[in-house]
């Protein structure tokens, strides 16, 4: 039973969904702020590699190495989120172009390249690696056992994080600003909220989410080191924001939509089943279905609605109030 | 002038403080780059061969952004143009020397296939008001799976399926012979090779800048730029300039994909290692960032960013680690963005007077 199609695909769904779901996060929280960050795929890259880096050089037992590990990761995804902060909101830069340089300076042909050839982390598999964390007996259990007792801890951290992001985002009054300056920061700022602290500490944590994400490639997923290990995974979790209409428990479906739907392809294909011509059709889905709820999102009728931040995207100056 | 001339400055001095850091020799860094990129025999011609398709998606971001439609989906635009081409270049091509119909076939179908591709997003936005960011870069991605779907997944028009090679490892048909396009060559330390590709790239840029410069549509598409409001009240027709923009744009990259069937590659190349590790639509808005949206300016910053990317491509090793690049051309554009911001606010450092005078606005 737990081997039949669905369970499988569901459960490798949350396991390939959960970096999405941290960097959407993470993205969540700078949009909502009102800064668009293109730059996630090279920040979860430098996050990747730093962490997998951590796990390498730093002796220590395998809890205290990945503990070290996630740290590092979150705090290189951080700094290379610092780049885009000052250049947007400080130097009111281009948001598009400083995210993609962003990308093109950390990702696939850039820095974590560099660290990943320079630190010669290619060469080793990861020396410790998030493992399931609940006992075979629970995993084994029909259905269930797959999909919810058989996942790494990062994967039960990031149920906690929806929650508190939710939590954050609509229960407090730290949330509330957060998405008055991401709506109308004129507005917020007559109200005496700081736009740009604002808007850097979220990007900022956004940053330090990518990493994580990164990370959870590294060190769980597929524990060891190639350039551009993340595959586009930074750009489907900029979809997956609007995808999930800027909701941190929306996001978490999606996630798991999209992740189930990356693994659909190679499990149709291990089982014998011939695609054909579905193959592109099967692969193409997330980035076509992302098209198509972008359509949908953005009729300004249904937009407010759906709550796209009013301001994303747009430099906050003061002197133009 | 002075800020991309600087950005280039700084960035050469910021990526040193990293080779630095991780206890490499700069300066032989920098001196191996420069002879790879410009100074070695044979170097000049390999630059012409990144610079090429990076004039191109240069030139197609530079068309698009210049009027504020960010299409960010040169990658896919040219991946498209290739593929159109390249069915172009094997339905009329022949035996033979180049000729010029099935040449001419190959660069419409490259425009053409990289147009319908950009007037994807373009008609999203226009009339459903889309954000063309993620759309136009969602469809990289599908773009990307198309044309490794022509070539691994299926038997299309496009894939060799007769002879050996093509039992063992699926590969595309040869370019005929007649469809490949003709080079000059120039000569200069041992010649070089002027594809027709940098020609066409050339003439597109300086069509390009009469369009936007000189004519009533550039005018009208830079007010659209500008302010929507400002073009809507003028009674300019907003859509269809969206449309027209994304399409010339689109035509561009494609063009650009065309040139990589027709002057370099002679087939389609869908190897996942190949064309699509190659960058050229992201690359390409670098290009235009750095050539401030200038088409004319993108010819020449293609060049430096070619000669980058090609020093990318040949060196390997201690001095030269891989990623530097990428490194570097981030950078480029981290302070051409930034240095955009001291012209745009005239910032000016003067000493403190008695009566400061007051601020001048933006």
């Amino acid at each position: 039973m737990n081997n039949s199609l669905l369970v499988v695909v569901i459960a490798s769904g949350v396991a390939y969904g959960t970096p999405l779901l941290y960097a959407a996060l993470g993205e969540l929280l700078a949009e909502r702020s009102g800064v668009l960050n293109l730059g996630v795929e090279g920040m979860m890259l430098v996050g990747a590699v730093m962490g997998f880096w951590t796990v390498q050089r730093f002796h220590a037992s395998t809890p205290v190495a990945l503990a070290a590990a996630m740290g590092v990761a979150a705090f290189a995804g951080m700094l290379a989120s610092l780049i885009h902060a000052f250049l947007v909101i400080t130097l009111r830069a281009s948001q598009i172009v400083s995210g993609l340089a962003l990308t093109i300076f950390a990702g696939a042909a850039g820095l974590s390249s560099y660290l990943g050839n320079d630190f010669n982390l290619g060469a080793n598999p990861a020396r410790a690696q998030f493992h399931a964390v609940f006992p075979a007996r629970l995993q084994n259990l029909p259905v269930v056992g797959p999909i919810i007792f058989g996942h790494n801890i990062l994967v039960y951290a990031s149920w906690v994080l929806v929650v508190l992001v939710w939590l954050y985002l609509s229960r407090t009054r730290l949330g509330l600003n957060v998405r008055a300056v991401g709506d109308s920061p004129a507005a917020a700022d007559a109200m005496g909220i700081s736009v740009a602290a604002y808007r850097y500490a979220h990007t900022l944590a956004g940053g330090a989410l990518a990493g994580v994400a990164g990370a959870t490639f590294t060190l769980a997923i597929t524990p060891q080191w190639v350039d551009g290990i993340t595959g586009g995974a930074g750009w489907i979790a900029i979809a997956l924001v609007i995808f999930a209409f800027w909701r941190p428990e929306l996001c978490m479906v999606g996630a798991y939509f999209f992740g189930a739907l990356q693994d659909l392809t190679p499990e149709l294909q291990a089982r014998g089943i011939h695609l054909g011509p579905t193959v592109l059709w099967t692969s193409s889905l997330p980035y076509l279905m992302t098209i198509v709820v972008l359509v949908l999102v953005s009729a300004s009728s249904t937009r407010r609605w759906l709550g796209a931040p009013a301001a994303l995207g747009m430099p906050y100056v003061r002197e133009e109030r | 002038m002075a800020v991309p001339a600087g950005s280039l400055v700084f960035a050469f001095f910021a990526s040193g403080l990293v080779l630095l850091a991780t206890g490499h020799n700069a300066l032989s860094s920098y001196r191996q780059l420069l002879d790879a990129a410009f100074g070695s025999k044979g170097a000049l011609g390999e630059t012409l061969v990144s610079a090429t398709p990076l004039a191109f998606t240069g030139l197609a971001a530079a068309a698009a952004f210049r009027m504020r439609i960010f299409n960010i989906g040169g990658e896919g635009q040219l991946y498209v143009g290739a593929i159109t081409a390249m069915a172009a270049g094997l339905y009329f091509g022949g035996n033979g020397g180049p000729s010029a119909f099935p040449i001419a076939a190959m660069v419409v179908a490259g425009c053409v296939g990289g147009a319908l591709w950009a007037l994807i997003p373009g008609i999203l936005r226009a009339f459903f008001r889309t954000n063309e960011i993620i759309t136009s870069l969602m469809l990289n991605y599908v773009a990307a799976y198309l044309l490794t779907y022509l070539i691994f997944n299926t038997e299309s028009y496009w894939r060799q399926t007769t002879g050996f090679n093509a039992s063992v490892f699926p590969t595309s048909k040869d370019l005929p012979s007649s469809a490949t396009w003709p080079g000059a060559t120039i000569h200069l330390r041992g010649g070089v090779l002027l594809p027709l590709g940098a020609g066409l790239a050339v003439l597109a840029a300086v069509l390009l800048w009469f369009l936007y410069s000189r004519t009533r549509f550039g005018f009208e598409a830079q007010v659209l730029g500008d302010s929507v409001r400002a073009a809507r009240y003028a009674g300019m027709r907003t859509r269809r300039k969206i449309l027209a923009v994304m399409a010339i744009s689109g035509a561009l990259a494609g063009l650009g994909g065309a040139s990589q069937d027709g002057d370099f590659r002679h087939m389609l190349d869908a190897d996942p290692n190949g064309l699509q590790r190659q960058y050229y639509g992201y690359s390409g808005i670098v290009v235009a960032a750095l050539a401030r949206y200038n088409p004319l300016a993108v010819l020449p910053v293609a060049f430096l960013i070619g000669g980058l990317q090609n020093a990318g491509n040949t060196l390997q090793g201690a001095d030269f680690p891989a990623g530097l690049v990428g490194v570097i051309q981030g950078i480029i554009l981290f302070s051409a963005l930034g240095g955009e911001l001291l012209v745009r606010y005239r910032v000016r450092f003067v000493r403190r007077q008695a009566a400061a005078p007051a601020p001048e606005s933006a």
